[in-house]
């Protein structure tokens, strides 16, 4: 920003009405890249695939470049907002609910109906859209496309064709800037590329997007992963060893010192796209004190769900026989409850105030948790638990929550509920991160003394619903569980009221009546009450 | 049971009635003409811009009323009837009332303009304004150029919201620089530039004249007082400040100046009633103060202060140190302290400003002693607790500069300033 007179602007109209002659064009080049695809979807035949897929991607990219220059290279720096109420796409107008079954449509063909796509069936191969997409897989590992790689393709091209939008959005705050590009890096590097290439070394590897943990990567630890990480030897036992540090050791490490953020706003990818693409959603997300509460039912359940449902795998495919190998059945359910246990009884002793009514919540996981062990135990056999095949209860999961809710609504929704209905609703992983964050890390968001004027900014553009504009105007901290640290509360706030922080935990949470600027007696007066 | 009626829900009645509740079961209604429920005044720019709908400037959801028991009342009062501990409504109605609670805040300024009540002629204030500006305003066609008058607070976020819609705004400012009255020149003249880089037609040292209507009563133009120059246009903005609403009291036996007179309690000089927020006129200023703070935050602190009195609790209104906030189209203002416009005669003025030109720092310190006096900050976000703190402590300005890393509230990441800071407030030391 700066205030060097620009004189080719003219004073009489400075701007043109709604959208740009540019940013027409760029939105003209944009489509026809993107009709390429359609063409492709519609096993239109072109000559030469591999300059009909480059064309396709690079017209989208330039387009969506083009159009952000002009949308925020022309103006000063500073909060870019105007209008988005008014927007169609934005505010769930026609376009908004049009783009919403656009792209529920494409995850429920993506998910369950994928040779519509072009997939070849039992060997056969591609046509379609995932067919056009072979030269570029065959490039990377010299294997033909899947929807898987499809999906991956686009999903990354969106991450960075957006991100770079978001970047110039934000061209005033180097904090957007800089987590933009971190979710750029890692969605390019360890989600696309290094997958590619770590079955071109070695193709028995599963596939492992290794930023991606337990339990967000629920399948981690299903049978025929572990058989390949063990039968990959030294590599896949190093991937397998990280995935349970990952859970146990760094997150909660890096969570301790920077709020789940490091993860959900700098690293993950269901994050990166909800960020960058998602970002004109984040002001849909609703602020209700009721939606917050079916959230938290909502969103422990899932983490319930997903942990008896790892249980059980695991379970299943373990021996009885100690001499064999040391992990059985039996002592996998006991070092399961022990851990439980453990961290039931910490958090019990230290937190137990702080928690107030949420403990009994709590206490209801655990021992929901602490039942199905037993009943593991008591119904358990080489495939079955609770008298069920634990392969269902592992594909319900994968259908229901690892497709449905991630994919078919978290995404698909994007234009009716928010950018980050996953992650606030059903993300097994932040809610495990959110529940450190909550009670043992750094980070708050600090409320600057009395300066809060409720103007509800900060509250409108959470895409985690988070009522933050009820926390500000008390002079209070926001620590909440969910708060995913993307710091636009801080960045539209008018009056420099928000900013996230990691500090000491003494003094985190300090929930006041009187503010900051009234007389000091009576801020003791009330606030020791 | 004791029956609490506060007149008027903004800030300063909101937060009574909410504080009264916290410490006691007293039956409380809220009156209100404007709108149902509470909402934030400051935001309603944010509502013609598109950046919020009404509905997200309600700081608490339509149950949290009920759920505290708080009754909602909508209605204009056009009468207090004190000797009967009464409200007599526009509609005939009436409300008996134990205690009374004025917060009925402002109107905007008029000065006997010519045509100043001409249709399309607004301030900016009430949510009926924001109605009002949504009809003669709503794009750049139907309003092919506004005209703001007054150069203060509102009248640039007006300005700004017009902008949004990308209706050409001249700016018509009395004094000789944006808002000098308050803010020492390099600041003021630092947010001009800013004002004319967002392509705002400023006109500094510039009166109206009169407005003129159209053939249906519409403004249509105003006049110039200096040049007579006539500039067409499809709306006026008046913000030349506002003053207490109180002229349906004129009658009522309260103690009125410009605004309801109070004592540092906040108490009318009728038992039982009380005025809080921009329509209290304080007896005496309170420190450096002025008698009217039209003004959000202390709205807040005389409602705190209030509701312990109306508790049983008397206590007088004595806010902390002096602090306020403002921002000025892409620039944040925070102030801390007192940092004048024209320096007092004890007054030592130390002037920063970054070269893009759109941060700067104004720090004021006393001639003898170098006791910190305020410091007001463009651009660069400070802590409110640290300057609070140290203004308490009485520290001198030597230190407060050596320190001001300590006090920094921008975003992680963001670039620092207060080296050079330091380093361009020890060069002036030596210099002087």
């Amino acid at each position: 920003m700066s205030n060097k007179i620009d004189h080719s602007m003219s004073l009489a109209n400075p701007n043109a009405k709604g959208v740009s002659i540019k940013q027409k064009i760029a939105l003209a080049i944009g489509f026809i890249g993107f009709f390429i695809l359609v063409l492709a979807l519609f096993n239109t035949s072109f000559p030469n695939q591999g300059i009909f897929l480059s064309l396709s991607l690079v017209l989208i990219t330039v387009g969506t470049v083009l159009y952000a220059n002009d949308a925020y290279l022309t103006k000063l720096k500073g909060i870019k907002n105007d209008g988005v109420w008014f927007t169609s796409i934005s505010s769930r107008g026609v376009l908004g609910w049009l783009t919403g079954v656009a792209l529920t449509s494409f995850y429920i063909v993506l998910y369950f109906y994928p040779q519509l796509l072009g997939q070849g069936v039992d060997g056969a191969p591609n046509g379609g859209l995932i067919g056009l997409f072979d030269p570029l897989s065959m490039l990377l590992s010299g294997r033909p496309a899947s929807q898987w790689f499809v999906y991956g393709t686009l999903y990354t091209i969106a991450i960075i064709a957006f991100g770079y939008k978001f970047i110039l959005k934000y061209r005033h705050n180097r904090y957007q800037q800089l987590r933009t590009i971190s979710v750029m890096f890692f969605q390019l590097g360890f989600a696309f590329l290094i997958p590619e290439f770590m079955y071109v070394m070695n193709a028995d590897i599963p596939y492992y997007d290794l930023k991606n943990m337990w339990p967000l990567n629920y399948y981690n630890f299903d049978q025929y992963r572990i058989d390949a990480f063990i039968k990959t030897e030294t590599i896949g036992m190093a991937f397998l060893a990280f995935g349970i540090l990952s859970i146990f050791v760094i997150s909660p490490f890096l969570t301790y010192k920077y709020g789940k953020r490091w993860y959900c706003s700098w690293v993950c990818g269901c994050g990166g796209l909800a960020e960058t693409a998602g970002d004109a959603f984040r002001q849909l997300s609703s602020k209700k004190m009721s939606a917050w509460k079916i959230e938290r039912w909502l969103i422990h359940s899932v983490l319930v769900f997903s942990v008896i449902m790892t249980m059980a795998v695991i379970y299943t495919y373990l021996g009885y026989d100690p001499a064999k190998y040391w992990l059985t059945k039996n002592t996998f359910l006991i070092s399961v409850a022990i851990f439980l246990t453990l961290v039931f009884a910490v958090v019990m002793a230290f937190k137990r105030k702080e928690l107030g009514k949420d403990a009994r919540y709590g206490a209801i996981g655990f021992f929901v948790v602490i039942i199905a062990l037993v009943a593991m135990h008591f119904t358990g056999t080489t495939n079955e638990v609770f008298l069920i095949k634990a392969g269902s209860l592992r594909s319900a999961y994968g259908l229901y929550i690892g497709s449905i809710f991630s994919g078919v609504i978290g995404t698909g929704f994007y234009p009716i509920l928010g950018n980050r209905a996953w992650c606030r609703f059903g993300c097994p992983m932040a809610s495990i991160l959110g529940f450190q964050q909550r009670l043992f890390s750094r980070f708050r968001i600090t409320t600057n003394g009395g300066q809060c004027i409720s103007c509800g900014n900060c509250s409108t553009y959470c895409e985690m619903g988070i009522d933050v504009r009820s926390y500000a105007q008390k002079g209070q901290n926001i620590v909440r569980s969910s708060c995913v640290g993307c710091g636009i509360c801080s960045a539209v706030c008018p009056r420099g009221v928000l900013k996230l922080e990691n500090d000491a935990l003494e003094g985190r949470i300090n929930p006041t009546e009187i503010l900051l600027g009234n007389d000091v007696d009576l801020m003791d007066f009330v606030n020791k009450k | 049971m004791e029956h609490i009626v506060i007149i008027g829900n903004g800030i300063s009645g909101v937060t009574t009635a909410r504080h009264i509740r916290k410490m006691s079961d007293k039956r409380i209604t809220i009156v209100s003409g404007e709108t149902d429920y509470f909402f934030s005044r400051t935001a309603l720019m944010y509502i013609y811009m598109g950046h919020m709908k009404f509905e997200h400037t309600q700081p608490y959801e339509d149950w949290f009323w009920k759920k505290n028991n708080i009754e909602l009342k909508k209605g204009f009062v056009t009468t207090v009837d004190h000797t009967n501990n009464q409200l007599i409504f526009e509609s005939g109605e009436t409300l008996s009332y134990d205690k009374l609670v004025l917060a009925v805040g402002s109107k905007p300024n008029k000065f006997g303009w010519p045509g100043q009540d001409l249709d399309g002629v607004m301030g900016m204030y009430h949510k009926q304004d924001l109605e009002n500006l949504e009809k003669y305003a709503p794009d750049n066609q139907t309003c092919k150029r506004a005209v703001v008058v007054g150069g203060g607070l509102i009248g640039i976020e007006l300005a700004e919201m017009l902008m949004s819609r990308k209706i050409p705004v001249t700016f018509l400012v009395r004094e000789t620089s944006f808002w000098n009255g308050v803010l020492p020149a390099g600041e003021s003249g630092m947010i001009n530039r800013h004002i004319r880089n967002h392509h705002i037609d400023l006109r500094l040292e510039t009166n109206l004249k009169e407005i003129i209507a159209d053939e249906n009563g519409k403004a249509k133009a105003v006049v110039l007082q200096e040049t007579g120059e006539v500039i067409e246009c499809g709306m006026v903005g008046l913000t030349a400040g506002v003053s207490p609403n109180i002229s349906f009291l004129k009658d009522a036996g309260i103690e009125l100046g410009r605004g309801i007179k109070v004592n540092e309690y906040l108490e009318t000089n009728i038992p039982n009633i009380y005025a809080v927020g921009d329509c209290a006129e304080q007896h005496q200023a309170i420190g450096l103060r002025r008698p009217i703070e039209a003004v959000w935050y202390t709205g807040r602190m005389m409602g705190e202060t209030l509701a312990q009195t109306i508790c049983g609790n008397r206590t007088a209104y004595k806010p902390g140190h002096w602090f306020n906030s403002a921002k000025f189209l892409d620039i944040e203002y925070q102030t801390y302290g007192w940092v004048f416009g024209r320096p007092q005669e004890y007054e030592q003025q130390f002037h920063w400003k970054h070269e893009d030109d759109t941060k700067c720092i104004t720090v004021s310190y006393h001639k003898d002693d170098r006791k910190f006096l305020g410091i007001n900050t463009f651009g660069i976000r400070m802590r409110h607790e640290i300057f609070d703190r140290w203004l308490t402590e009485e520290r001198d300005v030597d230190y407060v500069m050596q320190h001001l890393a300590e006090a920094n509230f921008d975003p992680e990441f963001y670039t620092t300033y207060e080296k050079e800071v330091l380093q361009a407030f020890t060069n002036q030391s030596v210099t002087v």
